[in-house]
């Protein structure tokens, strides 16, 4: 979503060498004088063609009845049929607010927590150990999802796992973790924020380590103390980067992330566990529904583009630098 | 900058301090607990509840787990994949990136345009799925590569890479008399391989852990990946509810679910120093600006 690095629009500089008479023609010099080029861009080119534009087109079948044998193409319009059938649906209500639960507990929790630790690492003056916490709250961002559910799968294990017995001699009472719904949405959090807070700070201390030193000092000779600096001078110095991480986490609120939620649902979660990746696995992969599915699908897809388009109109009104 | 430090701020400080390494160590917990146990007996790790250090060395899991075919067959098969997939996303993403570094070439606009396009919308699951399926890769080892393998954004910085580099370089090898391509070979290539090397590495790293194109596209579980297979131990039957997981198997030991997640991981933290190295410099180029 980084679309603000892209010079998409820049200007082009030195004109096609030996201007020739006639568009056609003098395409045809540039293509000979630049065949290997154009040579070297054929596999890219196949690549989006076929693996990124040919499921766009597939999308169509979101308006369809797809029929296997008769492919995207040939299988019949239904227009709309699919997308009145999911909103009738009650599992439609479920999905929307599974998914908007974790979405607001993460941008609730996961991201000011975010914030915190950047900020708290951002105070500390002895380099070694900066480094060292950096070092290792980064880790847990690089391994898979499948690692994440099966450490917690160990130490949340019924009558077994480390922190199921710690909660059970700290409470006096078994807490079954892993199926009991009420616990499916503390569980993906706290995986969350294991796997990704440290990571999450990268962008955050960048961001401090331009904030103006020299205010700092007017402050202190002001009599400021350590947290008023914060207050007054270190988050608004950062409150730019903290809007575009927000417009950025609210764009994304629909995607839960598919692979943590799957792993951890289960027969016994999947009231509050289903959110619309997974329902989507569910019935299209398993189920065999696609034209349904997919409709389920691109409406996740477009509500996410207006979410992003319409957070970025607001921090603009706010009159902040909005992402494009 | 100076600062004088007052008692309180002292006391931050040294709270801070505190918090931060119980953090760091909190973090690493987990692993090294789990790390402990593939290292321990079974009765220590059933008698246990917590552990950093097993009171026995045993090495029955990792005996266990390295004479299964099964094992064997997946940490194989994904060794496999991340190091072909990992050569086939460099080539696919430098081959294309060369000709959109260069300002003057037709067309290049409009490509530039629709990568950017693929990077805000895409036909998702589904029609991916179907086009994987119609394309006959299903069970096939390419479904795992082919579909992810040039990231937009990796594209465009290494576009913007190569686009940084003097031009003066090509130039003056354009004059020996070297073509296009042997300026990308000998010129732009030495110059880029730290560039490279680092996406090598997260290329690598997403496709080691990679779950869901496996889950999606390969049905035959003689064909799973170590994530797949690390799924399925890990998983204790009574949870699964959501399909995928042959009802025949029988749930191993506890050991053997420590060492199988130690093997999925020691690849990840072998090469983490190297990622670390490079990716706060590599996200920063994708993300900060203004």
């Amino acid at each position: 979503m980084t679309t603000s690095t892209v010079d998409v629009k820049a200007p082009e500089q030195a004109p096609p060498p030996a201007p020739a008479p006639g568009r056609r023609r003098r395409f045809a010099v540039h293509f000979a004088h630049y065949k290997w080029l154009y040579l070297l861009l054929l596999p890219g080119v196949l690549y989006f063609a076929v693996f990124r534009y040919a499921p766009m087109y597939g999308v169509s079948i979101a308006f369809k009845d797809y029929v296997p044998f008769l492919g995207v193409n040939a299988s019949p319009w239904v227009g709309f049929q699919h997308f009145q059938d999911f909103f009738a649906n009650p599992d439609f209500g479920r999905l929307l607010g599974n998914t908007l639960i974790l979405a607001f507990l993460n941008l609730g929790i996961a991201f000011p927590l975010t914030i915190v630790l950047a900020l708290l690492l951002n105070e500390v003056r002895l380099s070694i150990l900066k480094r060292t916490v950096q070092t290792l709250v980064y880790i847990p961002h690089f391994l898979s999802w499948t690692i994440v559910a099966s450490l917690s799968f160990l130490l949340f294990a019924l009558d077994f796992g480390p922190l199921f017995l710690f909660i059970n001699s700290v409470l006096g009472t078994d807490i079954d973790f892993l199926s009991d719904p009420a616990w499916f949405r503390p569980l993906i959090v706290l995986q969350e924020i294991w796997k990704n807070t440290g990571w999450g700070t990268i962008i955050f201390l960048a961001a401090l380590a331009t904030v103006d030193q020299d205010q700092y000092e007017a402050a202190i000779i002001d009599g400021a103390g350590r947290f008023r600096r914060v207050w007054h001078i270190t988050l608004p110095g950062i409150r730019s980067t903290i809007i575009v991480m927000l417009i950025l986490a609210i764009g994304q609120m629909l995607n839960t992330g598919f692979e943590q939620i799957y792993l951890m649902t289960n027969a016994l979660n999947r009231e509050v566990a289903d959110v619309f990746d997974t329902y989507v696995y569910f019935v299209g992969i398993t189920q065999g529904a696609y034209s349904y599915s997919t409709a389920v699908g691109l409406f996740k897809s477009l509500v996410g583009i207006v979410l992003i388009f319409g957070t970025n109109a607001l921090a603009k009104r706010f009159n902040q630098s909005g992402l494009f | 900058m100076k600062i004088h430090n007052t008692t309180g701020g002292r006391i931050f400080d040294a709270a801070n301090y505190v918090f931060l390494a119980v953090i760091g160590v909190l973090t690493l917990l987990p692993f090294v607990y789990v790390f402990a146990g593939s290292f321990a007996t079974e009765a220590e790790i059933t008698r246990r509840a917590f552990f950093v250090w097993p009171e026995q060395f045993s090495l029955g899991a990792y005996e266990y787990i390295f004479s299964t075919p099964a094992f064997i067959r997946a940490l194989v098969t994904t060794v496999l994949v991340t190091a072909v997939g990992t050569v086939v996303q460099l080539i696919l993403t430098v081959t294309m990136a060369y000709p959109l570094a260069k300002r003057n070439l037709r067309g290049r606009q409009l490509i530039l345009s629709l990568v950017v396009f693929a990077m805000v919308f895409s036909g998702g699951m589904i029609p991916t799925f179907l086009l994987i399926k119609d394309l006959g890769l299903l069970n096939s080892y390419w479904a795992l590569i082919l579909p992810a393998a040039i990231n937009p954004f990796s594209l465009i910085i290494i576009k913007n890479f190569f686009q940084e580099l003097p031009a003066e370089l090509e130039e003056s090898a354009k004059m020996d008399g070297a073509t296009e391509i042997g300026i990308l070979w000998r010129i732009l290539l030495p110059l880029s391989k730290p560039v490279l090397a680092t996406f090598a590495l997260f290329y690598a790293v997403g496709i080691w852990n990679d779950f869901m194109s496996p889950l999606l596209y390969l049905s035959d579980n003689s064909k799973w990946t170590l994530q797949m297979y690390l799924r399925q131990v890990t998983a204790s039957s009574d949870l699964l509810g959501s399909g995928n997981v042959d009802p025949n198997y029988i749930p191993p030991e506890q050991g053997i679910k420590f060492a199988v997640i130690v093997v999925a991981t020691l690849p990840i933290l072998i090469f983490y120093p190297f990622l670390q190295k490079h990716f706060a410099k590599g996200m920063l180029i994708g993300s900060v600006k203004g």
